[in-house]
Protein backbone atom coordinates (compact mmCIF):
# COMPACT_ATOMS: atom_id res chain seq x y z
CA UNK A 1 0.00 0.00 0.00
CA UNK A 2 1.95 2.96 -1.32
CA UNK A 3 -1.08 5.21 -0.57
CA UNK A 4 -0.65 4.50 3.13
CA UNK A 5 1.88 7.25 3.73
CA UNK A 6 -0.45 9.92 2.24
CA UNK A 7 -3.24 9.20 4.72
CA UNK A 8 -3.06 11.51 7.77
CA UNK A 9 -2.67 9.87 11.14
CA UNK A 10 -6.06 11.02 12.51
CA UNK A 11 -7.79 9.25 9.62
CA UNK A 12 -5.91 6.06 10.43
CA UNK A 13 -6.95 6.36 14.05
CA UNK A 14 -10.74 6.49 13.37
CA UNK A 15 -10.61 4.49 10.18
CA UNK A 16 -11.02 5.41 6.49
CA UNK A 17 -14.52 3.96 6.30
CA UNK A 18 -15.71 6.07 9.24
CA UNK A 19 -14.33 9.21 7.61
CA UNK A 20 -16.12 8.40 4.36
CA UNK A 21 -19.38 7.71 6.23
CA UNK A 22 -19.06 11.00 8.11
CA UNK A 23 -18.50 12.79 4.80
CA UNK A 24 -21.63 11.26 3.28
CA UNK A 25 -23.61 11.98 6.45
CA UNK A 26 -22.51 15.62 6.22
CA UNK A 27 -23.80 15.87 2.67
CA UNK A 28 -27.11 14.26 3.66
CA UNK A 29 -27.61 16.49 6.70
CA UNK A 30 -26.62 19.70 4.94
CA UNK A 31 -28.76 18.79 1.93
CA UNK A 32 -31.66 17.92 4.21
CA UNK A 33 -31.26 21.18 6.09
CA UNK A 34 -31.30 23.18 2.87
CA UNK A 35 -34.18 21.13 1.54
CA UNK A 36 -36.23 21.90 4.67
CA UNK A 37 -35.26 25.55 4.37
CA UNK A 38 -36.39 25.65 0.76
CA UNK A 39 -39.58 23.69 1.48
CA UNK A 40 -40.61 26.28 4.07
CA UNK A 41 -39.77 29.05 1.61
CA UNK A 42 -42.52 28.39 -0.90
CA UNK A 43 -45.77 30.16 -1.54
CA UNK A 44 -47.59 26.83 -1.16
CA UNK A 45 -46.09 26.38 2.32
CA UNK A 46 -47.00 29.92 3.39
CA UNK A 47 -50.64 29.56 2.39
CA UNK A 48 -50.98 26.14 3.97
CA UNK A 49 -51.97 28.16 7.06
CA UNK A 50 -55.47 29.55 6.69
CA UNK A 51 -54.28 32.70 8.52
CA UNK A 52 -52.20 33.52 5.48
CA UNK A 53 -54.47 32.08 2.83
CA UNK A 54 -57.64 33.87 3.88
CA UNK A 55 -56.19 37.24 4.72
CA UNK A 56 -52.94 38.40 3.18
CA UNK A 57 -52.89 35.97 0.26
CA UNK A 58 -56.31 37.07 -0.98
CA UNK A 59 -55.31 40.71 -0.82
CA UNK A 60 -52.07 39.99 -2.62
CA UNK A 61 -53.94 38.30 -5.48
CA UNK A 62 -55.21 41.71 -6.63
CA UNK A 63 -51.75 43.18 -6.92
CA UNK A 64 -49.09 43.38 -9.60
CA UNK A 65 -46.73 41.12 -7.68
CA UNK A 66 -49.19 38.23 -8.01
CA UNK A 67 -50.32 38.64 -11.59
CA UNK A 68 -49.00 40.88 -14.31
CA UNK A 69 -48.31 41.26 -18.02
CA UNK A 70 -45.16 39.14 -18.20
CA UNK A 71 -45.86 36.59 -15.48
CA UNK A 72 -42.72 37.41 -13.49
CA UNK A 73 -43.87 37.14 -9.89
CA UNK A 74 -42.73 37.99 -6.41
CA UNK A 75 -44.14 35.36 -4.08
CA UNK A 76 -44.31 35.52 -0.26
CA UNK A 77 -40.65 34.66 0.55
CA UNK A 78 -39.30 37.00 -2.14
CA UNK A 79 -40.39 39.94 0.00
CA UNK A 80 -40.60 38.45 3.49
CA UNK A 81 -37.48 36.23 3.68
CA UNK A 82 -33.99 37.60 2.97
CA UNK A 83 -31.98 35.91 0.20
CA UNK A 84 -28.59 36.16 1.94
CA UNK A 85 -27.70 33.27 4.20
CA UNK A 86 -27.05 35.11 7.49
CA UNK A 87 -30.14 37.35 7.51
CA UNK A 88 -32.16 34.39 6.23
CA UNK A 89 -31.17 32.27 9.24
CA UNK A 90 -32.04 35.13 11.61
CA UNK A 91 -35.46 35.57 9.98
CA UNK A 92 -36.10 31.82 10.08
CA UNK A 93 -35.35 31.72 13.81
CA UNK A 94 -37.65 34.71 14.36
CA UNK A 95 -40.35 32.78 12.51
CA UNK A 96 -40.57 30.38 15.44
CA UNK A 97 -42.52 33.17 17.15
CA UNK A 98 -45.03 32.93 14.30
CA UNK A 99 -45.36 29.18 14.92
CA UNK A 100 -46.13 29.94 18.58
CA UNK A 101 -48.89 32.40 17.63
CA UNK A 102 -50.23 29.92 15.08
CA UNK A 103 -50.61 27.43 17.97
CA UNK A 104 -52.14 30.12 20.21
CA UNK A 105 -54.55 31.10 17.41
CA UNK A 106 -53.74 34.78 17.78
CA UNK A 107 -54.90 35.72 14.28
CA UNK A 108 -57.01 32.73 13.28
CA UNK A 109 -60.06 34.70 12.14
CA UNK A 110 -60.22 37.67 9.75
CA UNK A 111 -61.57 39.77 12.64
CA UNK A 112 -58.62 38.91 14.86
CA UNK A 113 -56.27 39.47 11.94
CA UNK A 114 -57.67 42.91 11.19
CA UNK A 115 -57.48 43.87 14.85
CA UNK A 116 -53.76 43.09 14.71
CA UNK A 117 -53.19 44.45 11.22
CA UNK A 118 -51.71 47.78 12.28
CA UNK A 119 -49.16 46.08 14.50
CA UNK A 120 -48.26 43.43 11.91
CA UNK A 121 -47.91 46.03 9.17
CA UNK A 122 -45.72 48.25 11.32
CA UNK A 123 -43.44 45.30 12.08
CA UNK A 124 -42.83 44.77 8.40
CA UNK A 125 -42.43 48.49 7.69
CA UNK A 126 -39.87 48.73 10.47
CA UNK A 127 -37.97 45.69 9.19
CA UNK A 128 -37.88 47.02 5.63
CA UNK A 129 -36.91 50.53 6.71
CA UNK A 130 -34.08 49.11 8.84
CA UNK A 131 -32.61 47.00 6.03
CA UNK A 132 -33.07 49.70 3.34
CA UNK A 133 -35.81 47.65 1.63
CA UNK A 134 -33.32 44.92 0.84
CA UNK A 135 -35.93 42.44 -0.37
CA UNK A 136 -37.43 44.99 -2.79
CA UNK A 137 -34.00 45.75 -4.16
CA UNK A 138 -33.32 42.09 -4.94
CA UNK A 139 -35.36 42.86 -8.07
CA UNK A 140 -35.80 46.66 -8.14
CA UNK A 141 -32.33 48.13 -8.44
CA UNK A 142 -32.22 51.94 -8.34
CA UNK A 143 -29.12 52.11 -10.53
CA UNK A 144 -30.81 50.38 -13.43
CA UNK A 145 -34.11 52.28 -13.42
CA UNK A 146 -34.89 53.82 -16.81
CA UNK A 147 -36.80 56.96 -15.94
CA UNK A 148 -37.89 57.43 -19.56
CA UNK A 149 -39.87 54.22 -19.27
CA UNK A 150 -41.50 55.24 -16.01
CA UNK A 151 -44.71 57.18 -15.64
CA UNK A 152 -44.54 60.96 -15.26
CA UNK A 153 -44.95 60.88 -11.51
CA UNK A 154 -42.53 58.01 -10.89
CA UNK A 155 -39.86 59.60 -13.09
CA UNK A 156 -40.21 62.88 -11.18
CA UNK A 157 -40.34 61.48 -7.66
CA UNK A 158 -37.78 58.66 -7.77
CA UNK A 159 -34.61 60.78 -8.26
CA UNK A 160 -35.80 63.23 -5.62
CA UNK A 161 -36.50 60.48 -3.12
CA UNK A 162 -33.16 58.73 -3.74
CA UNK A 163 -31.32 62.04 -3.26
CA UNK A 164 -33.06 62.44 0.09
CA UNK A 165 -31.92 58.95 1.03
CA UNK A 166 -35.39 57.45 1.10
CA UNK A 167 -35.99 53.76 0.71
CA UNK A 168 -38.74 51.88 -1.16
CA UNK A 169 -41.00 51.25 1.84
CA UNK A 170 -41.09 54.95 2.72
CA UNK A 171 -43.54 55.58 -0.11
CA UNK A 172 -44.65 52.12 -1.27
CA UNK A 173 -46.67 50.93 1.69
CA UNK A 174 -49.71 48.78 1.07
CA UNK A 175 -48.71 47.71 -2.43
CA UNK A 176 -49.14 44.00 -1.77
CA UNK A 177 -51.57 43.87 1.14
CA UNK A 178 -54.45 45.95 2.43
CA UNK A 179 -53.35 48.81 4.65
CA UNK A 180 -54.47 49.01 8.26
CA UNK A 181 -56.54 51.99 9.30
CA UNK A 182 -54.41 55.04 8.57
CA UNK A 183 -54.90 58.48 10.08
CA UNK A 184 -54.96 60.73 7.03
CA UNK A 185 -56.57 63.65 8.83
CA UNK A 186 -59.81 63.15 6.94
CA UNK A 187 -62.82 63.63 9.14
CA UNK A 188 -63.04 62.18 12.63
CA UNK A 189 -63.21 58.50 11.70
CA UNK A 190 -59.53 57.72 11.44
CA UNK A 191 -58.34 59.78 14.35
CA UNK A 192 -55.94 57.83 16.50
CA UNK A 193 -55.27 55.25 13.78
CA UNK A 194 -51.74 54.46 12.66
CA UNK A 195 -49.86 57.29 11.02
CA UNK A 196 -47.66 56.54 8.05
CA UNK A 197 -44.52 58.43 7.32
CA UNK A 198 -43.20 58.97 3.82
CA UNK A 199 -39.63 58.94 5.02
CA UNK A 200 -39.75 62.55 6.12
CA UNK A 201 -37.27 63.80 8.62
CA UNK A 202 -38.85 64.13 12.05
CA UNK A 203 -40.44 67.55 12.46
CA UNK A 204 -38.34 69.92 14.53
CA UNK A 205 -41.16 72.02 15.91
CA UNK A 206 -43.70 70.14 17.95
CA UNK A 207 -47.34 71.13 17.78
CA UNK B 1 -98.99 22.64 -57.03
CA UNK B 2 -100.96 22.50 -53.83
CA UNK B 3 -98.03 21.44 -51.67
CA UNK B 4 -95.86 24.45 -52.59
CA UNK B 5 -97.35 26.68 -49.83
CA UNK B 6 -96.82 23.78 -47.42
CA UNK B 7 -93.16 23.56 -48.51
CA UNK B 8 -92.75 27.29 -48.13
CA UNK B 9 -94.27 27.12 -44.65
CA UNK B 10 -91.95 24.29 -43.65
CA UNK B 11 -88.99 26.23 -45.03
CA UNK B 12 -89.87 29.39 -43.08
CA UNK B 13 -90.37 27.37 -39.89
CA UNK B 14 -86.97 25.76 -40.38
CA UNK B 15 -85.29 29.08 -41.20
CA UNK B 16 -86.81 30.90 -38.23
CA UNK B 17 -85.70 28.02 -36.03
CA UNK B 18 -82.17 28.40 -37.32
CA UNK B 19 -82.17 32.18 -36.93
CA UNK B 20 -83.55 32.01 -33.40
CA UNK B 21 -80.77 29.58 -32.47
CA UNK B 22 -78.27 32.05 -33.93
CA UNK B 23 -79.77 34.87 -31.88
CA UNK B 24 -79.47 32.83 -28.72
CA UNK B 25 -75.81 32.13 -29.29
CA UNK B 26 -74.93 35.74 -29.90
CA UNK B 27 -76.27 37.88 -27.10
CA UNK B 28 -75.40 41.39 -28.11
CA UNK B 29 -75.37 44.13 -25.54
CA UNK B 30 -76.11 47.82 -25.94
CA UNK B 31 -72.52 48.98 -26.25
CA UNK B 32 -72.01 47.19 -29.53
CA UNK B 33 -71.29 43.92 -31.19
CA UNK B 34 -69.81 42.30 -28.10
CA UNK B 35 -71.12 39.13 -26.56
CA UNK B 36 -72.06 39.39 -22.93
CA UNK B 37 -69.54 36.69 -21.99
CA UNK B 38 -66.76 38.60 -23.72
CA UNK B 39 -67.75 41.79 -21.97
CA UNK B 40 -67.85 40.49 -18.43
CA UNK B 41 -64.14 39.96 -17.98
CA UNK B 42 -62.77 41.14 -14.68
CA UNK B 43 -60.13 43.28 -16.31
CA UNK B 44 -62.41 45.13 -18.72
CA UNK B 45 -61.24 48.43 -17.29
CA UNK B 46 -57.74 49.10 -18.52
CA UNK B 47 -56.06 52.00 -16.70
CA UNK B 48 -54.50 54.56 -19.00
CA UNK B 49 -50.84 55.48 -18.80
CA UNK B 50 -49.74 58.89 -17.54
CA UNK B 51 -50.44 61.57 -20.12
CA UNK B 52 -50.84 65.30 -20.70
CA UNK B 53 -53.88 66.82 -19.06
CA UNK B 54 -56.87 67.24 -21.36
CA UNK B 55 -58.37 70.72 -20.90
CA UNK B 56 -61.74 70.91 -19.27
CA UNK B 57 -64.83 71.22 -21.48
CA UNK B 58 -66.93 73.45 -19.29
CA UNK B 59 -66.76 75.54 -16.15
CA UNK B 60 -66.85 73.65 -12.86
CA UNK B 61 -66.13 70.37 -14.61
CA UNK B 62 -64.37 68.09 -12.14
CA UNK B 63 -60.80 67.85 -13.47
CA UNK B 64 -59.93 64.55 -15.13
CA UNK B 65 -57.24 62.26 -13.73
CA UNK B 66 -54.19 62.47 -16.03
CA UNK B 67 -52.47 59.40 -14.61
CA UNK B 68 -52.96 55.68 -14.16
CA UNK B 69 -55.05 54.71 -11.16
CA UNK B 70 -54.26 51.02 -11.34
CA UNK B 71 -54.34 49.47 -7.89
CA UNK B 72 -55.48 52.71 -6.27
CA UNK B 73 -58.23 51.95 -3.85
CA UNK B 74 -60.32 54.03 -1.50
CA UNK B 75 -61.43 52.12 1.56
CA UNK B 76 -62.61 53.21 4.97
CA UNK B 77 -59.06 52.60 6.18
CA UNK B 78 -57.15 54.48 3.53
CA UNK B 79 -57.74 56.89 0.67
CA UNK B 80 -54.99 56.43 -1.90
CA UNK B 81 -55.81 59.69 -3.73
CA UNK B 82 -55.46 61.73 -0.56
CA UNK B 83 -52.01 60.24 0.02
CA UNK B 84 -50.79 62.78 -2.55
CA UNK B 85 -53.62 65.27 -3.09
CA UNK B 86 -54.38 66.24 0.51
CA UNK B 87 -53.28 69.72 1.48
CA UNK B 88 -50.67 68.28 3.85
CA UNK B 89 -49.06 66.18 1.13
CA UNK B 90 -49.65 68.15 -2.07
CA UNK B 91 -46.62 70.40 -1.77
CA UNK B 92 -44.19 67.52 -1.43
CA UNK B 93 -45.74 65.34 -4.11
CA UNK B 94 -46.44 68.10 -6.62
CA UNK B 95 -50.03 66.91 -6.92
CA UNK B 96 -52.98 69.25 -7.40
CA UNK B 97 -54.32 70.24 -4.02
CA UNK B 98 -57.91 69.30 -3.21
CA UNK B 99 -60.07 72.35 -3.95
CA UNK B 100 -61.44 74.52 -1.15
CA UNK B 101 -65.01 73.55 -2.05
CA UNK B 102 -64.22 70.04 -0.83
CA UNK B 103 -63.92 71.33 2.73
CA UNK B 104 -67.53 72.49 2.85
CA UNK B 105 -70.14 70.23 4.34
CA UNK B 106 -73.67 70.15 2.97
CA UNK B 107 -74.66 73.20 5.02
CA UNK B 108 -71.76 75.04 3.33
CA UNK B 109 -69.96 75.20 6.65
CA UNK B 110 -66.19 75.07 6.40
CA UNK B 111 -64.55 71.98 7.91
CA UNK B 112 -60.93 71.52 8.92
CA UNK B 113 -60.73 68.39 6.77
CA UNK B 114 -62.30 67.32 3.51
CA UNK B 115 -65.98 66.72 3.86
CA UNK B 116 -67.09 63.08 4.07
CA UNK B 117 -69.34 63.66 1.04
CA UNK B 118 -66.19 64.28 -1.00
CA UNK B 119 -64.38 61.17 0.23
CA UNK B 120 -64.98 59.03 -2.86
CA UNK B 121 -62.90 60.93 -5.40
CA UNK B 122 -63.86 58.87 -8.43
CA UNK B 123 -67.53 59.66 -8.06
CA UNK B 124 -66.68 62.90 -9.88
CA UNK B 125 -63.08 62.63 -11.07
CA UNK B 126 -62.46 59.97 -13.70
CA UNK B 127 -59.29 58.96 -15.52
CA UNK B 128 -59.10 60.85 -18.79
CA UNK B 129 -59.50 58.93 -22.01
CA UNK B 130 -59.70 60.16 -25.57
CA UNK B 131 -62.86 58.17 -26.23
CA UNK B 132 -65.00 58.71 -29.30
CA UNK B 133 -68.54 59.68 -28.31
CA UNK B 134 -70.92 56.74 -28.57
CA UNK B 135 -73.73 58.96 -29.85
CA UNK B 136 -73.60 62.31 -31.61
CA UNK B 137 -73.46 65.15 -29.14
CA UNK B 138 -74.18 68.81 -29.78
CA UNK B 139 -73.39 69.98 -26.26
CA UNK B 140 -71.79 73.43 -26.02
CA UNK B 141 -70.50 74.97 -22.80
CA UNK B 142 -72.29 78.19 -21.79
CA UNK B 143 -68.98 79.91 -21.07
CA UNK B 144 -65.47 79.38 -22.35
CA UNK B 145 -62.83 77.83 -20.11
CA UNK B 146 -60.86 81.10 -19.98
CA UNK B 147 -63.70 82.79 -18.10
CA UNK B 148 -62.93 80.82 -14.97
Amino acid sequence: MSLNKYIPSWVKRIGVVTVLLLFVAGIVFWGGFNWALEATNKESFCISCHEMQENVFKEYQNTIHYTNRTGVRATCPDCHVPKEWGPKMIRKVQASNEVLHKLLGTIDTPEKFNAKRAQLAQNEWRRMKANDSRECRNCHNYDYMDYTEQGNRAARMHPVAFDEGKTCIDCHKGIAHTLPQIDQHIGKRNEGAAEISHGEKPKEESK
Amino acid sequence: MRFIPALALAATVLLSGVSSVGAQEKLVNEIGNVTIEGNSKVDMFRPEKDQQTITRNFQKQPPLIPHSVKGYVITQNFNKCMDCHSKERAEETGATKVAKSHYLDREDKKQTNISPRRYFCQQCHVPQFDAKPLVENTYKPAAKKGAE
